[in-house]
């Protein structure tokens, strides 16, 4: 392509762009005061700068292009960089090591401020790894996983209001009525599929959220539930950032249990079943894989780190109302799952950290935050549809004797 | 995708180290609350108030020799950013916060603010349990809270309109629906009125009809609205439309000059409580025309609230001489009156305002006017 | 009285329905061609309301009269809301084609957020009056406490669009290239439909129904902010997928259903669990018609 054409079509972007944004950009009305505002110098700067970008995306998308291409003329796809940590055995064991003491002397190295914030993107390793069994393995698409969350949440809440249980008792409380809602919500939607699952498990998430603002005598409605108190240690009195620590090495702990535990599910008999009833449920059915069972133990084993996690939240927020738990909570996680790479657990965590920790360092945007937020969202998937670590699906090759001794 | 992740890592590292950078010697004064998202507008103006009353008293030389400085920080309205939000103004060595705005977020970051001895004063938060339940005793506002505002409504529809049907609604928001359980409560306690209806509205629904129909059915005289103005607008606009003469009565969050040009001719004759009126005030009118000249527009939501809580802060780190002892900066907030647009205030031992007061308005002519 | 409480809550509902189902028109037509739940549906319904407003305004400081400014402002957002839909479409969904549906989704949600704080940064955070593009009309003012002249508006605009759109996908060729794109899009690119520009024309189309109903819903309420396109659009998916998704009448009929649900329940029971009661509703269709009231119901093929 000459650059004359290209320089005509990037010409094209912009005055498309410019015709596209002249009446939200350029012009401000405010109808309160009636006053017209013109604003020009906006529209010369969305001329140059689509200009600009233009010739970038094309560039970008015609770079992807050919690496498609490449992968279908054989190769196969890439693995990637963390795909093949994993498979050296000699970098993987000692990069493993460096990263859990980075994690055991963080806390001590940097602000309150940090800790917290990495003690959400913790949380929320959880909460995506929890979804990850039900979308990225299961196949099942839930847009109210955050009913679960508030589930775990108002357990610890209420049981220390009314009961004074403490942290430790309501934890396994919260993950067992999580996993309890988890079946609660699964029985309806067994015959429901794709889409129509999504909008059903929106709206169990909206449902479970109006109630607890609606019925006041149970939940305190919309007022919420304040002091709750944070995680303790047999009575020893904490300072502000001990307890931040404190909370920060029993999230980690969690955490890392639940990688494992979710580790070892995905190569479980039950995780194969998964993946067979994702691919294809009436080969699955088959088979005879039990649709219903292993459908429920999906729904309800998701739920259990969700009410895990949410418990967390309660005592690490010390305050807890239903305005949490909105459907755009559900849709975060959501992000965490895909952006991080559907069925991959490095991926989810690596998600996760980049869509926790992602906003908070661009609060140096300010107010351009989710705006910025919003366009790291499509860019990651028009150049990377399957999420940051593509799962690599497995696969076993049959080797006949003559194959063998090639 | 590598690259991403390479500079999210810089990015990363280097707000860790603009986190623990170097302490200047100035007062430092934090702002916390929603400056973007859905709620942002109730937010924002409380950052401008700030900004204008720490450039004036920086103009004049600062306090005590030193120059005050802003820390400004985002929480949504949203209690778990809002814990954050906190840590990282207490992280910046901030020892007074103008803040939060929604009464969720400040409850989440009182729960910081409090271990680490740092004062707190919200423009807006407007739950009684933040005042009235002492487990918040650093924390002040200068807003009435909302028993004492849905005491007013209860009041003046009983005794100057002589109502005795009427209807309590609310959005199912934190504040609408504290306010409404308030004035239903009063109203059941007092023998003059009924409660003909008690409902809970859908916020941003796209009609109200079947509500506004449900009102008409009850029979009711008087509608008593707990919640924010762009609901308001709706039901009172659906309510004129089908020919309804119903009073309406709202709060606050309806005192509002939008709600006005929204509701347009429909807005006639609302009755809204909101602060005592000082637009006679000579400091209200000075901060609003500061406003004016630095933003050219018109101040926002809880502008004037914010800019006596940053005045009253303010002077209290003069009176006690510093931000280092909490607790001469609590007797200083009681004991010290401070001019503000609000009037003189000061604060009582919950840390309510004093001299802070409510006022109810009626829509008159396309402008809120205050009845004696 | 009761009938005619009745009646009141019925044409309450019809109206709210219509509202649903000018916006769950587009959700219905580009999902069923390909099969992407857009969420930034709504997002080009609020930019078709906020271009209406800015038209509209600066027409009347202008000194044009009322029926031009509600004709210009109307044009003006159904074409600036056309080519929202249309850009979107190459910029988020293309590039996507073959790529997991979830990334898709995840593509849209990111194109939502950004468009929602494009508006609020651009424009402002506050709720803007729109004016009453629909006049009140002096000799319906006997009936006007039943059903005003805006509803009537808004109900007839659903009704038309709905047979318009029925019409186009029958019998035009443009609708018979849309029906095999949404069959089967490679057999369709075999018989030589060109798949990209029916994709495109679906997006500009169900844009177009979008900002229609912006400018007509935003007239009846009243005040527009940057995030209404949100709440209206979970609302109108709610709708389509009740109704059937990618079937037309059905995202019609999902609308009204949904609109007479939540004010049948407001008007006998309480309004406290109005969507409750109306995601409860959609369950229990959804039990009993996996795939929506007028959706086919496939069957599962190996």
């Amino acid at each position: 392509m000459t650059p004359l054409i290209e320089i005509r079509k990037s010409v094209l972007v912009s005055i498309w762009f410019m015709f596209l944004t002249f009446p939200i950009m350029v012009i401000r009305v405010n109808t309160v005061e009636n006053v017209v505002e013109w604003r020009w110098h906006n529209m010369i700067a969305i001329g140059a700068g689509s200009f600009l970008l233009s010739f970038v995306w094309r560039y970008m998308i015609r770079r992807k292009e050919q690496g498609i291409r490449r992968q279908r003329e054989g190769a196969g796809p890439r693995l990637s960089i963390f795909q093949r940590i994993g498979q050296e055995r000699r970098i993987f064991l000692p990069a493993l090591t460096l990263l859990a003491v980075a994690v055991v002397v963080f806390p001590f190295l940097v602000s309150m401020y940090q800790v917290n914030i990495m003690t959400t993107a913790f949380m929320y390793i959880m909460l995506g790894l929890g979804l990850n069994i039900v979308v990225g393995v299961a196949g099942l698409l839930d847009l109210g996983y955050v009913a679960f969350y508030a589930v775990g949440a108002y357990t610890y809440a209420l049981l220390n209001h009314h009961f004074g249980l403490n942290f430790w008792v309501c934890l396994p409380i919260g993950a067992a009525l999580g996993a309890g809602f988890g079946i609660l919500l699964g029985f309806p939607v067994l015959r429901l599929r794709g889409d129509y699952l999504a909008i059903v498990t929106l709206g169990f998430g909206e449902i479970i959220r109006l109630v607890l603002e609606n019925w006041n005598e149970f939940s305190f409605g919309p007022s919420g539930i304040s002091n709750i108190p944070r995680p303790g240690l047999f009575g020893v009195a904490f300072s502000l950032e001990a307890h931040a620590r404190y909370i920060y090495f029993i999230v980690v702990a969690l955490a890392v249990f639940t990688i494992f535990m979710v580790n070892r599910l995905q190569n479980s008999r039950i995780g194969r079943a998964w993946l067979a009833l994702r691919e294809d449920e009436i080969a699955c059915q088959a088979m005879g894989v039990d649709k219903t069972r292993t459908k429920l133990t999906a729904f309800a084993l998701g739920a259990t780190w969700a009410g895990l996690a949410g418990v967390i939240f309660a005592a690490k927020t010390t305050f807890i109302n239903p305005a949490s738990f909105t459907i755009w909570e559900s849709i975060n996680i959501l992000c965490i799952v895909v952006l991080g790479g559907m069925g991959s657990i490095t991926g989810v965590v690596l998600g996760a950290l980049v869509l926790v920790l992602l906003p908070e360092y661009l609060r140096a945007f300010a107010e351009y935050r989710i705006l910025t937020f919003g366009v790291v969202l499509v860019l990651m998937m028009v150049f990377r549809p399957g999420g940051i670590v593509s799962n690599v699906r497995r696969t076993y090759q049959f080797e006949g004797p003559d194959s063998g001794d090639k | 995708m590598k690259r991403f992740v390479c500079l999210t890592a810089v990015v990363a590292l280097a707000a860790v180290f603009a986190g623990t950078g170097i302490a200047a010697d100035t007062i430092k004064l934090g702002v916390g609350g929603a400056h973007s998202g859905d709620l942002a507008s109730y937010g924002l103006p409380t950052v401008k108030a700030a900004e204008l009353v720490v450039k004036d008293i920086n103009a004049k030389g600062g306090i005590l020799g030193k120059q005050v400085e802003l820390v400004v920080e985002d929480d949504v309205c949203k209690p778990e950013v809002a814990t954050n939000t906190a840590t990282k103004l207490v992280d910046q060595g901030v020892r007074i916060v103008l803040g939060h705005i929604c009464s969720g977020a400040t409850k989440a970051a009182l729960s910081i603010y409090n271990k680490a001895n740092v004062i707190a004063m919200s423009p807006s938060a407007t739950n009684p349990e933040l005042t009235q339940s002492g487990e918040y005793p650093y924390f002040f506002r200068t807003i009435a809270s909302d028993d004492a505002q849905a005491r007013l409504e209860v009041d003046f529809a009983l005794d100057t309109l002589k109502l005795t049907k009427i209807a309590v609604l609310h959005d199912k928001g934190d504040y609408g629906k504290g306010l409404a359980e308030f004035a239903k409560k009063f109203l059941e306690a007092d023998k003059r009125a009924r409660v003909v209806l008690y409902e809970g509205i859908t916020p941003g629904a796209v009609d109200y009809s079947a509500v506004v129909q449900k009102i008409k059915r009850s029979g009711a005289e008087a509608v008593i609205f707990g919640g924010y103005h762009p609901e308001a607008s709706k039901i009172v606009t659906q309510m004129r439309k089908k020919r309804m003469d119903t009073v309406f009565i709202s709060d606050d969050g309806v005192k509002d000059d939008t709600f006005i040009k929204v509701a347009g001719e429909y807005a006639e004759g609302v009755y809204a409580t909101g602060p005592r009126d000082v637009s006679k005030n000579p400091l209200a009118i000075a901060a609003n025309k500061a406003h004016q000249d630095a933003y050219g527009a018109e101040p926002g939501a809880f502008f004037l609230n914010a800019y006596a809580a940053a005045q009253a802060l303010l002077n209290a780190v003069e009176k006690a001489g510093g931000t280092d002892d909490h607790n001469a900066l609590v007797k200083a907030l009681r004991t010290h009156l401070v001019d503000t647009p609000l009037g003189q205030i000061k604060f009582d031992e919950r840390g309510d305002a004093i001299g802070v007061g409510f006022s109810v308005y009626q829509v008159k002519k396309g402008a809120y006017v205050e009845i004696q | 009285m009761d009938l005619q409480y009745f009646a009141e809550l019925f044409l309450g509902g019809l109206t709210r329905g219509s509202i649903y189902a000018l916006i769950a028109l587009g959700y219905t037509m580009v999902y069923g061609i390909i099969e992407l739940i857009n969420f930034a549906h709504g997002e080009i319904y609020m930019i078709g309301a906020f271009t209406g407003l800015i038209v509209a305004t600066v027409l009347t400081f202008a000194g044009f009269p009322t029926l031009a400014v509600l004709v210009l402002a109307s044009v003006a957002a159904v074409v600036y809301s056309s080519c929202y839909g249309f850009t979107m479409e190459k910029i988020a969904y293309k590039p996507l084609r073959g790529a997991p549906r979830l990334s898709v989704l995840i593509s849209a949600i990111g194109m939502s957020l950004f468009l929602q704080n494009y508006v609020l940064l651009a424009q402002t955070s506050d709720f803007l009056p729109f004016p009453s593009l629909v006049p009140d009309l002096a000799f319906w003012e006997p009936y006007a406490h039943i059903i005003s002249s805006q509803e009537i508006v808004i109900i007839s605009v659903t009704a038309t669009v709905m047979v318009l759109l029925n019409l186009l996908i029958k019998f035009t060729r443009m609708g018979k290239a849309m029906r095999a794109t949404s069959q089967d899009r490679e057999m369709a690119m075999l018989t030589g439909v060109d798949v990209n520009r029916v994709i495109s024309v679906t997006f500009v189309i169900g844009s177009a129904t979008a900002a229609l109903g912006a400018v007509l819903i935003a007239s009846h309420i009243g005040q527009i902010n940057f995030y209404i396109g949100f709440i209206a659009g979970i609302k109108a998916f709610v709708a389509a997928v009740l109704g059937g998704i990618g079937s037309v009448p059905g995202a019609v009929v999902g609308a009204l259903v949904l609109g007479w649900t939540e004010s049948f329940f407001t008007g006998y029971i309480s309004s406290d669990y109005e969507d409750v009661f109306a995601f409860i509703f959609l369950v229990v269709i959804l039990i009993f018609k996996p795939s929506g009231i007028l959706g086919r119901s496939e069957t599962q093929k190996v």
